[in-house]
């Protein structure tokens, strides 16, 4: 029954869909001003499709909590005797799963965005629900033509097929579900720039309503992407934290094009300027985010996330994919004419160090994009080529430098016009961070080229960032502006985690006898013993080494290797220790003939703050959510009040004066 | 025991049979896949150099990232390699004359790569295009009205 329930749910949400589509559609039919009649289904339908699509995830779930054997999609990828997180968990660690979760989520912001938002004009909303509905209408057609996940099998299984040791982690809790919401929360950002172009209502007030959707995406991107990042680094055995796989690029991708939105909507609200801008980043986010989604879902790639290979399928979200961003560029083109520019401003404004940073933004962008797809260009003709990092490092290098450099700057600057003269001190202090910490960097040691530049980089970013808050009473500056500080200030942070990891890491590879002490930095590790130890599903054998540092009281660390039984597969657990100026990262590998056992242990100075960087800049998103949203309650509030008083005032002067 | 000794030769003698790939999963692992040079530099050398190699039989992993035994066969290749003096760059092209372009992780400019050096460069000219035409001239008030 459940499962059955669950495939009803997702038609009857589909058909909604359509509802909502032609329903949205005709508010463009009604005169300026009228409401048309037919226009009306559309709020509710999106409401009811999110609870149904919504409600179809629910029983999906249901179904890998109960492990319904009966259903092939559970039967494939759970196992009866795995761990309940597991379970839970694994509903979207798999193809069929993962894209009806990526449905129910842009469902619900769909439903949401119907049920909550009233401040924008009907027309508009009427256009943007209808491409919120079409947007959907595809995705429920892909999952119910080519990926039902409610299959039933002829015969139940005895057993299920279990699921990929790999993602068999807290990491598969987290990472996908926020990177998910953040993608497809960009779908309300598309549909809102689609409704506000083809009914022409590119403009401040809009703006506001995009502004918490893209920082709400924005926001649970960078989350999806830190946690990600440090999943793969712990998990896959091997201390790396970004491999520039394409599916990384995939997630990276969106949300560069998200920050580039992100702060070019808060332009448009704030100024007025750069319309065409923000609809074009609105348009090339979710464009971004349903790219990583056919990247990632079709099975082009071989890499070690996915797990779907299906042409078919492929070819679906292909078609899609022209569909939709094809569409969306072509009414681009067509009306962008229509809106016009907006508010001037001059170079050195800041405006201007937003333009300039969004342009390098997308040029980034452009440089993942490129190094992402060209190897599978080639691979259509045969030709195999790798890119890896010793192209995209150099190569977006080239954009980010002078990025990081206006980012530094651009919040001091005045709106509209600024004379560089008044930041006389700023920049020479910045500069002067800038030199004497690159200066700094290289006496300690020999340091390669990029992570010498990222230490002074961030050494003045950090400078910089809370520069906005010179002179200012700290008490009154506005929630936003401390968010804005705190995620520059992230960004610094990231970068200085990113340069340390790069430049100091320290590595020690040995074989190792019981008893036996390798060194690494500071830290000696003595491997006391190894015995075998067993979870749930899986068994393994265990290292114990005490790990001391300087020679003070050692502490225990415990890497595993895990043999799963079901599928059959090996991984490693790697132990860390923390410490507040990094990690160490231990490994244990391999029995050798001898009777020695391979242990690989890392020192990374700072690395954590890499990740402490990224959760900084998520933050600093929150604040800016938080403020911006009191400060329009606040004002719709005043001008609500501001209206029942004039309206008194009118019925006073109205009113005939009682006479004495 | 005999049937496991049994059981070993034939596998060795499989393992000949097959390519030279699939050779080393039936066997240890060669000593330098799990250890490092003794001199720093030279490690530090193998250890840049593996970095930027792709391990063949994984999925977007570096040979430095991976526990298939083919990429603990090509460290090992890399380690002694440099220990016999050879340079980095000449370790890299025995491995692309060997293995193709598809190993390297850094491509360099060749009949099937230059688009990837080209379109950086016309990006850069888009981009200062892109910036003069909205930045450069210096916009007059007058145009606010707009």
């Amino acid at each position: 029954m459940i499962a059955e329930i669950g495939l009803a749910a997702l038609w009857l949400a589909a058909a909604l869909a359509v509802l909502q589509m032609v329903s949205g559609a005709f508010a463009l039919r009604g005169a300026e001003g009228a409401i048309n009649p037919l226009a009306m289904y559309a709020r509710p339908a999106a409401v009811v499709q999110a609870f149904l699509a919504v409600l179809a995830f629910a029983m999906l779930l249901w179904a890998f909590m109960v492990t319904d054997l009966s259903i092939k999609l559970v039967a494939n990828n759970s196992h009866s005797m795995k761990p309940m997180l597991y379970k839970i968990t694994g509903t979207w660690g798999n193809h069929e799963g993962s894209m009806l979760l990526w449905v129910g989520v842009l469902a619900l912001s769909g439903g949401l965005l119907a049920g909550l938002e009233r401040r924008l004009p009907e027309r508009t909303m009427g256009a943007t629900l209808a491409v919120q509905g079409f947007v959907a209408l595809g995705f429920y057609a892909f999952l119910l033509l080519s990926s039902n996940p409610f299959e039933r099998l002829p015969v139940p299984a005895v057993e299920g097929v279990g699921l990929n040791p790999l993602l068999q982690d807290i990491g598969l809790a987290i990472h996908p579900p926020t990177l998910y919401a953040g993608y497809v929360g960009l779908s309300v950002a598309f549909s809102l720039a689609m409704g506000a172009l083809l009914t022409n209502q590119v403009n401040p007030a809009f703006a506001r309503v995009m502004r918490p959707w893209v920082l709400g995406a924005w926001v649970l991107l960078t989350f999806g992407i830190t946690a990600g990042s440090y999943w793969a680094y712990y998990e896959l055995g091997w201390g790396g934290w970004w491999f520039w796989d394409p599916v990384e690029n995939a997630s990276l991708m969106p949300w560069l094009a998200a920050t580039a939105l992100m702060h070019s909507v808060a332009v448009l609200a704030a100024r007025d300027a750069l319309r065409t801008w923000t609809i074009m980043l609105g348009v090339l986010a979710f464009s971004m985010s349903m790219l990583g989604t056919f990247l990632v879902r079709s099975g082009v790639l071989t890499s070690v996330h996915a797990f779907a290979v299906d042409p078919e399928r492929g070819a679906f979200i292909l078609g899609l994919l022209g569909l939709y961003i094809g569409g969306a560029f072509t009414i681009f083109a067509l009306r962008a004419g229509a809106v016009s520019e907006g508010k001037r401003f001059s170079v050195s404004s800041r405006e201007g160090a937003l333009v300039f940073n969004n342009v390098m933004l997308s040029a980034i962008l452009a440089i993942v994009l490129l190094g992402t797809l060209y190897p599978l260009v080639t691979e259509a003709f045969d030709v195999r080529v790798s890119v890896g990092p010793p192209y995209f490092n150099p190569a977006s290098a080239i954009f980010a430098i002078p990025m990081f450099l206006v980012m530094a700057v651009g919040p001091l600057l005045r709106w509209k016009e600024d004379k560089p003269a008044r930041l006389q001190f700023e920049v020479s202090l910045i500069a002067a961070v800038l030199i004497s910490a690159i200066a700094l960097a290289s006496v300690v040691g020999d340091i390669p080229f990029l992570p010498l530049l990222g230490l002074g980089l961030a050494a003045a970013l950090a400078v910089a960032a809370a520069l906005p808050l010179k002179g200012r009473k700290l008490t009154r500056v506005p929630t936003a502006t401390w968010g804005m500080v705190l995620a520059h200030f992230g960004v610094a942070v990231s970068l200085f985690g990113m340069a340390c990891e790069g430049a100091f890491t320290q590595e020690r590879l040995a074989a190792v006898a019981p008893g036996g002490t390798e060194q690494v930095g500071d830290f000696s590790v003595t491997l006391q013993n190894v015995a075998p130890v067993a979870g749930p599903n899986w068994t393994a054998i265990e290292a114990r080494l005490a790990v001391s540092r300087n020679g003070g009281e050692p502490v225990i660390l415990t890497p595993q290797a895990r043999n799963f039984w079901s599928p059959a597969q090996a991984t490693s657990e790697s132990a860390l220790l923390t410490r507040w100026d990094g990690q160490l990262y231990a490994v244990i590998g391999n029995q050798a003939e001898d009777g020695r056992w391979q242990i690989r242990v890392w020192w990374k100075p700072f690395v954590t703050f890499i990740w402490y960087g990224g959760l900084l800049i998520a933050l600093g998103g929150v604040l800016a959510i938080a403020g911006r949203v009191r400060v329009d309650v606040k004002r719709r509030t005043a001008t609500a009040m501001g209206d029942v008083r004039r309206a008194d005032l009118e019925a006073l002067n109205a009113a005939p004066m009682p006479a004495e | 025991m005999i049937r496991t000794d049994v059981i070993r030769a034939l596998l060795a003698l499989l393992a000949m049979l097959a390519m030279p790939i699939s050779a080393q999963d039936a066997m240890p692992p060669a000593p330098y896949a799990y250890n490092q040079l003794e001199d720093p530099a030279q490690e530090a050398e193998a250890a840049e150099l593996m970095a930027t190699l792709r391990c063949l039989k994984c999925q977007s992993q570096s040979i430095a990232d991976s526990d298939a035994p083919m990429a603990g066969d090509m460290r090992h290749q890399v380690r002694s390699r440099i220990l016999a003096g050879e340079s980095p760059e000449d370790i890299r092209a025995w491995l692309i004359a060997r293995y193709g372009d598809y190993v390297s992780y850094n491509p360099t400019i060749s009949a099937s790569t230059w688009p990837l050096f080209a379109i950086p460069v016309l990006l850069i000219l888009i981009v200062a295009a892109v910036l003069l035409r909205r930045l450069g001239k210096r916009r007059s008030d007058t145009g606010e009205a707009a």
